[in-house]
């Protein structure tokens, strides 16, 4: 797992490898990362996978998509978005799968706040919640693909379910300007997006940044697969969905008090 | 009784230096971490530590966290002295250990408890019911957490009890119950307002043990210390800064009375 708190309040470090866009954004702003950090073949990014369904042994729910989960009687596992960063690729997720669907932004929030009715933990990690499910709770683990994967390998009892819109997950990579080694720094970094290092990924369970590694039985290409700069990229989605005092995702979270007590 | 003499200087120069350590490390590690967190809260002055303290979100984890932590501790006044009770009157086989049992929960890692008590009590347990994730969950992490305060503070004060009293009040006439609430009660008390307190200051803070096996949504499950963690990983320090002063004058007005109690019942002893 990558960590969303990283080196800011200076802890050394020579490469950061984070969940999310604007991590290193605001690294980039503490000149912690050089501002061409993306301009690579790569674009920054080292590891991608989608946001997918993970259902009980056998599907009992018969979950095949994401109108299923807003349905009556159905448990949905996912993180608090105010504590995880995988919880927002999460959120993005199950938007954007109604714009995709031709909703318009208002029914897109709708659906955002019916999911969230039938969310009965909201774990504050992913790895938690990935817990909590293998414990027994809920009918729907919304997860990462690789997550669900690296689950599978250890033996866990979940199957997952790729929905036909998704979103595709990009994970960045980056030397920082600090490093005392900044040579092998920026070795390891172009290690880690060549074809063996790729390979390794994908064995792990995530989707390569070199397409031509991804076999489409294993990681087949979702007909609705989005970026995240269908919504403007992270910085303007950070503001309109996830700032703590006024966002998408605080007023919902607002109205889970005022429709239940 | 001839105690030896001692000498002046040492009785005014002793506290004094005493004075001046004590001072300095209550302030390194308590006072300044503090008031830091107060100077953070205000940052935006009043006003932005108005709004993040009445933010409804805000208001309902910390309602939810006052109340479960002022059931908490009902429940630990009656089983803490109970307890202690047992550990000090009764002679059973054991009891050595079940005396050291008492402290565990100190020991053990919070997070431990959570996880163990949500794979004992949770879906998949071995138990008859199924209490994960619902604001029973909370107050069983808390209880867990806080059960040495009581015991702890009420178990010494036992020990030194004078037994004749009790004999005396016997021979008065006075049932069993009479003698509990009359004579053993009231000397009791400030002990058992000690323990309460600290056992409510605790639960009011507690993270560890209940992050797993609260469900954490908000106006449900949701304690305030889990609605700070939010705020922190969602980059509002402030916000999380100002909750956080509630916290601390809440358990301050708390620990005053159950000084002041203290304080009371002594002199009404004498």
């Amino acid at each position: 797992m990558t960590s969303r708190r990283p080196s800011s309040p200076a802890s050394p470090a020579d490469v950061v490898a984070l969940s999310l866009e604007p991590d290193v954004t605001k690294l980039v702003d503490e000149k912690l990362v050089a501002p061409d950090w993306n301009q690579t073949p790569t674009k920054g990014f080292v590891t991608n996978s989608v946001v997918v369904l993970g259902v009980r042994k056998g599907n009992p729910k018969n979950i095949k998509g994401w109108a299923d989960l807003v349905k009556p009687g159905v448990e949905v596992i996912t993180p608090n978005p105010f504590t995880s960063g995988g919880a927002r690729w999460n959120v993005m997720a199950a938007y954007g799968s109604q714009i995709q669907q031709g909703k318009t932004e208002e029914q897109a929030v709708d659906y955002l706040e019916q999911l969230f009715k039938n969310v009965p933990v909201q774990d504050k990690s992913a790895r938690e919640s990935l817990q909590t499910f293998t414990g027994g709770k809920g009918d729907v683990l919304i997860s990462y693909e690789n997550e669900a994967i690296t689950a599978q390998q250890k033996g866990e009892e979940i199957e997952y379910v790729i929905p036909d819109e998704t979103i595709l997950i990009q994970n960045p990579i980056a030397v920082t300007t600090e490093s005392k080694n900044a040579e092998l720094a920026q070795a390891f970094v172009d290690y880690a997006v060549s074809e063996p290092a790729q390979q390794v990924f994908v064995e792990k369970g995530y989707r390569s940044v070199i397409p031509e590694l991804n076999d489409e039985k294993t990681y087949p290409t979702p007909s609705g697969l989005f970026e995240i700069t269908e919504f403007g990229g992270w910085d303007t989605v950070m503001k309109k969905f996830f700032d703590p005092e006024d966002s998408i995702m605080q007023q919902i979270q607002e109205s889970l008090g005022v429709s239940t007590s | 009784m001839s105690a030896l003499p001692r000498p002046a200087a040492i009785v005014v120069a002793r506290p004094a230096i005493a004075g001046a350590l004590a001072t300095a490390y209550l302030s390194l590690i308590v006072l300044i971490p503090l008031a830091a967190v107060v100077v953070e809260s205000s940052v935006d002055g009043w006003a932005g530590f108005w709004d993040a303290i009445t933010a409804p979100q805000a208001v309902a984890a910390l309602r939810f966290t006052v109340i479960a932590s002022s059931i908490v501790v009902a429940i630990n006044v009656v089983t803490g002295t109970i307890i202690a009770w047992v550990l000090v009157r009764d002679d059973f086989p054991g009891k050595r250990t079940v005396n050291a049992i008492i402290d565990l929960p100190f020991a053990l890692p919070t997070i431990v408890a959570g996880l163990t008590l949500l794979a004992l009590y949770g879906p998949k347990g071995p138990a008859p019911f199924d209490i994960g994730f619902t604001r029973v969950a909370v107050l069983a992490a808390l209880l867990f957490v806080t059960l040495p305060f009581v015991v702890r503070s009420v178990q010494p004060v036992l020990m030194e009890l004078d037994r004749e009293m009790e004999e005396a009040a016997q021979s008065l006439g006075a049932g069993g119950f009479t003698v509990f609430r009359k004579v053993i009660l009231p000397t009791l008390l400030p002990a058992i307002a000690s323990g309460a307190g600290l056992g409510f200051a605790r639960a009011l803070g507690e993270f560890g043990s209940v992050v797993l096996i609260s469900g954490n949504i908000p106006f449900k499950t949701e304690v305030a210390s889990v609605f700070l963690f939010g705020q922190i990983e969602s980059n509002n320090t402030r916000g999380a800064a100002a909750v956080s002063v509630v916290l601390l004058l809440v358990s301050f007005a708390l620990l005053l009375v159950v000084s002041w109690i203290g304080t009371r019942t002594d002199r009404h002893a004498r």
